[in-house]
């Protein structure tokens, strides 16, 4: 460990806050509909959205919950029906030019899990970038569903805080004009200022086809290119994750120095931090969103702070042969298997720490290949189902679940009726709640089940892994993952074989691609719907003043009794089936 | 009714919104790209001679092909079979077949505990020390060699490595090419990248950059 590493780490903390802060005021304008200084340039475009969808632009119908989720829905449906013809027809948009390495669709089980991936803001890839997708694919495809498939997410919550405040009728807002501000007032200027601050730095944005290099030494190197920037910047604003290349923010292309990789580290986690300042905002109480964002980077920090240890000591089998990994000049030392130099120990453990808090799951780094309790945290950030900061939106309406979860318990051992900001918590909502936060685990440790129970399933697992803790740890990593819609993975666990580029050949394994593909989509979708029905039951109550015994929620009593929660919940669910795998590692130095 | 004009609307939206960011959106980020920042968009290539040599960004095998009986020989993939050039300075290991594929990235995806990690370390840490060892001074031992020259990296394409492991291949530069220790230091220091905003990363040596500095001070390839 060194004193710039944990300066990274705090360092980063600070820099996120700050830039957080102003972002999340905006939002709250954005969504209260209020004048915002974008509105000279995007409210001609925005009403010209609405007419061209048939939304009424002066006055678009406010939705009730179920008005609200039926369009979600629909345009889910509509999104994963045009991405999975896009990524089928590969070839058919050969005319455009942009597919020059001539590159096929791949098969269809690849593809079904590919585009429920995307749909579902999840980007699990069962798939190399840079050997199976075109530049079209990448762009008309997968790079539009990382816009909307954030967007999406962003609504659900923004829908959940108009539940909580409203104060008569049952209007959650109207789900077509909250997508189409959030695309056009957030998710598309930060994209091109990220884009553009990225090639600045050195990330690629061509579409000039790949190159063929002649070392000095003779040999010949082939090197992928792609309009990287363009997809980087929205792949990480929006917790997407899906790289264009198979090694995804590990690629230099894709992130080519330690600045590129703090701007893409603050990307990630710019909206779901700047969602909860808004959260503070809209709800007329600041502190309220300084309680969640000071639980949220808790667990955050208490995450990091352990990866980087974990990383930086090293791992038994770099022991085994002999290496040291201590500090000595010129090197970090530590676990650097499966890291890239640039990066280092700190930065590549922060990374991953903020891809598996959010619903990320970019990587700069294997984290297959991080030390048993490093590979442990992140699982249990995915443990504890996306609430630290979480994906855009899912993160805020999740952890808002589990806040109702916190009250209703705190009011059960002061013995009042729970109140959350002026609204009773009765038998509804909790019963609501209670589904919302359990969904996931059971879709997570459902699939896990299946896979490793089935000769099926086990045959993803990669053949280093096979038999031992790794091979579970892989097996569960891959379903948690593809459950809380993250998409980072224990990278040997795989679903395409592909012998050679352009899928000459190549062949899906039906089970994980399926399997895979209903987690996502039924993890997705069932705790959208229950979040916007909590948001439905809350609209129509009466605000109640607060009174003497009301249960504070935004002191640091509270932050302790939500994190309580959070982790209660998460161990309680996960513990079991985390000592067979990470934490078996992390106990022994012995060899599988 | 709401159902069927909700639907028009959905699709709708995702046929316009596709235009918008999936066509307009990268069509602008490009144009605004290739004319600010040419070089970066299209990938820091390297020409030496009119030729395209590399990338500055994308790590290459400074390796010779072994021929046999005046043939190049090749491994069971059809890649030839390579040996490092102690003329220049190596990358680190890579995963991908054949070493430093920059058309087909991947991770090692080897665990902590693996049998495997351990095997691959050791062929690793032994080739390294076959071609430093005899111009260390005091010779080389696991112990000694830095993590970043045994563990594979994690694009597979790492174009940098640890100033530690380059000030020990700087030995068997300076011996293989006769020149003097502190030449190479000093060109080591001049390819360093420091941290971003003096906390950001880790130092690195870009190795290509590095090895061309190398041939234009004391002479090409062979």
């Amino acid at each position: 460990m060194t004193f710039t590493g944990w300066l990274t780490i705090f360092g980063f903390a600070v820099i996120l806050t700050a830039l957080a802060m102003p972002l999340g005021s905006y939002m709250a304008a954005v969504y209260s509909g209020e004048r915002t200084f974008m509105d000279p340039v995007l409210r001609v475009p925005e009403r010209f959205l609405y007419r061209l969808i048939r939304v009424d632009p002066s006055q678009p119908a406010p939705q009730d919950w179920k008005a609200y989720a039926r369009s979600v829905i629909l345009f889910s449906l509509a999104g994963w029906l045009l991405l999975y013809f896009i990524l089928r027809t590969q070839t058919l948009w050969n005319f455009t030019g942009l597919n020059p390495e001539g590159f096929h669709s791949a098969p269809w089980n690849v593809t079904f899990n590919t585009t429920s991936s995307f749909v579902t803001n999840t980007n699990w890839q069962y798939y190399g970038g840079e050997t199976t997708m075109s530049y079209f694919s990448q762009m008309a495809g997968l790079t539009v569903q990382n816009f909307v498939s954030a967007a999406t997410g962003i609504v659900v919550a923004v829908a959940l805080i108009r539940g909580i405040i409203g104060r008569s009728g049952k209007s959650l807002g109207n789900f077509w004009q909250d997508l189409v501000r959030t695309v056009l007032y957030i998710l598309l200027p930060l994209s091109i200022i990220i884009a553009l601050v990225l090639v600045s730095q050195g990330v690629l944005q061509t579409f000039g086809g790949y190159l063929t290099a002649h070392g000095i030494t003779g040999l010949t190197q082939t090197i992928a290119r792609a309009p990287v920037a363009s997809q980087e910047a929205i792949k990480e604003l929006g917790t997407n994750g899906g790289g264009i290349f198979n090694t995804n923010s590990a690629h230099p292309f894709e992130n080519s120095t330690g600045f590129t990789n703090l701007v893409e580290m603050l990307a990630v986690l710019i909206i779901p931090a700047a969602l909860v300042f808004m959260y503070g905002k809209m709800v007329g109480s600041r502190r309220q969103g300084y309680a969640i964002y000071s639980t949220m980077m808790i667990m955050f920090l208490g995450a990091a702070v352990v990866a980087y240890i974990a990383e930086a000591h090293g791992s038994p089998a770099q022991h085994a042969a002999g290496l040291h990994t201590g500090v000595i000049p010129g090197s970090t030392g530590g676990n650097m298997e499966g890291k890239d130099q640039r990066f280092g120990i700190a930065g590549s453990a922060l990374f991953d720490v903020i891809t598996t808090v959010t619903s990320c799951g970019a990587v700069n780094s294997a984290i297959e290949s991080f030390t048993g309790i490093g590979g442990a945290v992140p699982m249990a950030n995915l443990s504890a189902s996306e609430v630290i900061f979480g994906g855009v939106g899912t993160g805020l309406y999740s952890i808002l679940l589990y806040v109702l979860l916190a009250v209703f318990i705190g009011g059960l051992m002061v013995g009042r009726t729970p109140e959350y900001l002026g609204k009773k918590i009765e038998a509804r909502e909790i019963k609501l709640v209670a589904l919302g936060i359990l969904i996931t685990p059971l879709a997570a440790l459902f699939a896990t089940a299946l896979a490793v129970a089935s000769s099926a399933g086990r045959q993803s697992i990669s053949a280093a892994a096979a038999g031992g803790p790794q091979g579970f740890s892989e097996t569960i990593y891959a379903y948690l993952s593809q459950a809380n819609n993250n998409g980072s993975a224990f990278a040997g666990y795989t679903g395409f074989i592909q012998p050679a580029a352009g899928n000459i050949g190549s062949h899906g394994i039906t089970f994980a691609n399926l399997l895979g593909g209903f987690t996502m989509l039924f993890a997705r979708f069932a705790p959208i719907l229950f979040a916007l029905a909590v948001g439905g039951a809350l609209a129509g109550k009466r605000i109640s003043p607060p009174g003497l015994g009301t249960m504070r929620t935004d002191n640091p009593t509270f932050v302790v009794l939500l994190i309580g929660v959070i982790v209660l919940v998460g161990a309680l669910t996960f513990f079991p089936a985390l000592l067979l795998g990470p934490i078996v590692q992390g106990l022994t130095g012995h060899l599988y | 009714m709401a159902l069927k004009k909700d639907t028009i609307t959905a699709a709708l939206a995702i046929l316009l919104l596709t235009l918008l960011c999936g066509i307009l959106y990268p069509l602008v980020i490009t144009g605004i790209s290739q004319v600010a920042f040419p070089g970066n968009a299209n990938g820091q290539q390297v020409q030496v001679g009119g030729r395209l040599v590399g990338s500055k960004l994308i790590g290459q095998n400074f390796a010779d092909p072994v021929v046999k009986n005046g043939k190049v020989v090749l491994d069971k993939n059809g890649n030839p079979v390579t040996v490092p050039d102690p003329r220049y300075f190596q990358t680190r290991p890579s995963a991908t077949v054949p070493s430093d594929n920059a058309a087909a990235t991947t991770f090692s995806n080897l665990g902590p505990n693996s049998v495997a990690t351990k095997q691959e370390l050791t062929t690793n840490i032994a080739a390294y020390i076959h071609l430093n060892g005899r111009y260390y001074p005091g010779g080389l031992t696991a112990a000694k060699v830095p993590v970043d020259a045994a563990d594979t990296s994690a694009s597979g394409i790492d174009p940098d490595i640890s100033v530690a492991n380059a000030r020990i291949q700087a030995h068997r530069i300076a011996a293989v090419r006769h020149l003097p220790l502190t030449t190479v230091n000093r060109l080591i220091d001049t390819y360093t990248g420091g941290r971003g905003l003096g906390f950001i990363g880790e130092p690195t040596v870009n190795v290509l950059e590095l090895n061309l500095a190398l041939n234009r001070i004391s002479g090409g390839h062979r």
